[in-house]
């Protein structure tokens, strides 16, 4: 005998086109003009935002910093649909993320200037800190999920994995563990074609990364991911059906900077490339709906410039004035000082190289 | 030729590939990037994609397949782009690259390499920075080795391809592109297990490796002191005779290095030589290493690392017993 015992497919999502038209069928009507306003400004800031920190490490007054330039549709159109008691974790790009969040330019900025001190705020917005290892978070994710569930707080969990990092066993094991357990945790991939230079095509010989949620028996859709109102959408409806399963959302991006400052694009990928993804822009096409609905105009947006850019510069200028308190790195351990870590921090104190800013 | 540690790697693998048709290199980004250290630079396009290969995001995935190489008769080149991500195969090179040789009571065997980066003093994001040696070294069956200059990173590169065991190589980020050296042309092995006496000298030994050997080698001459200078190259196994031997000669042990001070490479010096010849010495073992604390974010590793002012202090201290 022989029957099919499984048939599945990965449905594709759009609302705004690239040049800022509306699939008025697919258009729900919570997605109204202020909304989509909102999503513009949140956009616009993080791009602002972004734009300045590359700044801030070419002159040396940051340190190595991965854009979300080109990503920030995903970013703030999945963050924009939680309630505040959801609980954000991200990776180490979703910076429009965090500002939806809540997390402040300053704490961004001193974040990215080298002090962890910027991460002191994002329990308070409900979030986790930016983790550097790839895909680790996903399961500290389904752990929350879990306690929220446990402690039925009613709170949801949204996190994020990079097209690269579906590649890492961490990713299976979240998704497998959420399905088990149908734990109430969005699994977003921000698939901007390349893991620093290794293409989209040699993560994976599957179509799409969006059916990898078969495998673990949870939901599973692929979105423009250039289109805040497709991602908003999706993240919402996979909110509101956690109480069946969890939802893994792949969105369909491009990373149009380097991956990090470090990096060097031009080793391995065509202008041409970039140029036809930046068609694609999701800061262009928003504001294209924006103008042809009379919403935005040239004044508008030199003013939203103006204000976004002075609230930049204030945080800069906040954030250069911090001054690391060397103990922190040895308080911050343990929920005591054992005495032989304060062995240690004492006699790191008292050495010469301390008074000499611990110069070499 | 003059190399700095980066080029003379990338010439050793050069080297080991043209010289054996099974040298396969595999990691993230190591094809047409060239290894985001540029280390692998030029490798594709002289020997092709079935033999430099940019795998999927996985550092479980690059060790478990490079392992299953090795017992195919295969001699991978594994790299992990940072150690600070090597924690996720760290099942794969302890429980098996390390143990399929005493498994099989010799008849499978896992002859790679593991290439990776390693410590800090480059300013760099979290898990960029982390020395993370002693982990790799406490159960055995790993071969770790960490060259501090361009010479001694071929010469080990090349004696590590002609190994039969796994060999994990860690390139100190530091001193990638710190100085050029005299680096021959041809192939040349630099043996593994055997530390190389930088300097030689009566009154105090100092034992470093890594990141550390050219900050103790300039606070030694600029102190002007009759030290002994030892660089480990190889971690495990530990050249026990040459440490001993020199403690025993001048009575005075200072051990420097960038990792950990608690349970790491220094504290398994200073047992050795606290056993086998505690009555030669003069004064106490002394170790400068990092605190025992994660690396710091790059704003405060000034704080954290290890530097000339703590060697000389250290040194001071030594010798005023
Ligand atoms: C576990 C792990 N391995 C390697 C790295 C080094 N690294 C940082 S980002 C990156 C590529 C990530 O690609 P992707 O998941 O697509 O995310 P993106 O950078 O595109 O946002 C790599 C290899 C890391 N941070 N963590
Ligand atoms: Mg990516």
């Amino acid at each position: 005998m022989i029957k099919k015992v499984y048939d599945g497919h990965i449905d594709y999502l759009q609302i705004m086109d690239e040049n800022g038209e509306i699939d008025s069928e697919q258009m729900p009507p919570y997605l109204d003009d202020g909304k989509i306003s909102e999503m513009y400004r949140w956009m616009s800031l993080t791009r602002a935002a972004d734009t300045k920190a590359i700044s801030l490490q070419r002159q040396g007054r940051a340190v190595t910093y991965g854009p979300s330039a080109g990503e920030e549709a995903t970013q703030v159109g999945s963050a924009m649909a939680l309630s505040p008691k959801d609980i954000l974790v991200p990776n180490f790009r979703q910076h429009g993320s965090y500002f939806v969040r809540g997390l402040s330019l300053y704490d961004y900025f001193l974040y990215w200037k080298g002090y962890e001190d910027g991460m002191t705020a994002v329990k308070k917005i409900n979030a986790t800190p930016y983790i550097v290892p790839v895909a680790t978070q996903l399961l500290h994710a389904v752990g929350l999920a879990f306690a929220q569930k446990y402690k039925n707080t009613g709170a949801n969990v949204l996190t994020y994995v990079g097209d690269g990092g579906t590649s890492e066993g961490n990713f299976y094991e979240a998704l497998n563990f959420a399905g088990v357990m149908k734990l109430p945790v969005v699994f977003v991939i921000e698939n901007n074609q390349w893991a620093i230079s290794t293409p989209r095509n040699r993560q994976s010989a599957a179509t799409t990364l969006a059916q990898k949620a078969m495998a673990a028996g949870i939901a599973g859709v692929q979105v423009d991911g250039n289109d805040p109102l497709a991602v908003y959408k999706a993240t919402r409806d996979a909110l509101v059906n956690l109480k069946s399963a969890p939802t893994l959302i792949e969105c369909v991006t491009y990373r149009m900077s380097f991956h990090t400052t470090s990096d060097d694009p031009t080793k391995y990928r065509q202008d041409a490339e970039v140029e036809e993804w930046s068609k694609k822009d999701p800061i262009k096409r928003v504001r294209a709906y924006l103008e042809r609905r009379k919403l935005w105009n040239d004044s508008k947006q030199a003013e939203m410039d103006d204000q976004q850019s002075k609230l930049i510069n204030d945080s800069v200028d906040k954030a250069e004035k911090f001054r690391p308190d060397p103990k922190s790195i040895f308080e911050h351990l343990y929920s005591f000082m054992p005495q032989i870590l304060k062995e240690e921090e004492d006699a790191a104190l008292g050495a010469n190289f301390w008074q000499q800013g611990g110069q070499t | 030729m003059m190399l700095n540690m980066n080029t003379a790697i990338n010439n050793a693998l050069d080297t080991v590939m043209r010289e054996d048709k099974n040298a396969i290199i595999l990691g993230e980004d190591v094809g047409k990037d060239g290894g985001v250290f540029r280390v692998t630079d030029g490798l594709l396009a002289k020997y092709g994609s079935d033999r430099v290969i940019d795998t999927p995001l996985s550092e479980a995935g690059i060790i478990g397949t490079a392992i299953g190489m090795a017992l195919g008769g295969l001699h991978p080149i594994a790299e992990i782009q940072f150690a600070g991500f090597m924690y996720l195969a760290f099942d794969q090179l302890v429980s098996h690259a390390a143990r399929y040789r005493s498994r099989s009571r010799s008849t499978w065997t896992v002859p790679m390499v593991v290439r990776t980066p390693v410590s800090g003093g480059v300013k760099t994001l979290e898990h960029h920075a982390e020395s993370p040696e002693v982990y790799y070294a406490h159960s055995g069956g790993l071969l770790i080795v960490e060259p501090s200059n361009p010479y001694d990173a071929k010469g080990l590169m090349i004696k590590a391809m002609h190994m039969e065991d796994p060999v994990l190589f860690l390139e100190p980020t530091k001193l990638y592109r710190l100085f050029r050296q005299e680096v021959p042309d041809g192939a040349y092995e630099v043996p593994i297990g055997k530390a190389n006496t930088l300097r030689h000298g009566n009154n105090l030994t100092i034992i470093t490796y890594g990141t550390m050997v050219p900050i103790v080698t300039s606070v030694v001459e600029k102190k002007g002191i009759d030290a002994e200078i030892i660089d480990l190259r190889t971690i495990n196994p530990l050249d026990e005779k040459s440490i001993l031997d020199s403690a025993e000669k001048t009575g005075r042990v200072v051990i420097v290095h960038e990792a950990p001070v608690s349970f790491g490479v220094g504290a398994e010096i200073a047992a050795r030589v606290a056993e086998k010849a505690m009555f030669k010495l003069n004064a106490p073992i002394i170790r400068v290493a990092s605190p025992s604390i994660p690396y710091p974010f790059p704003s405060y590793e000034q704080f954290y690392l290890p530097n000339a002012i703590k060697i000389s202090q250290a040194i001071d201290e030594a010798m005023s017993s």
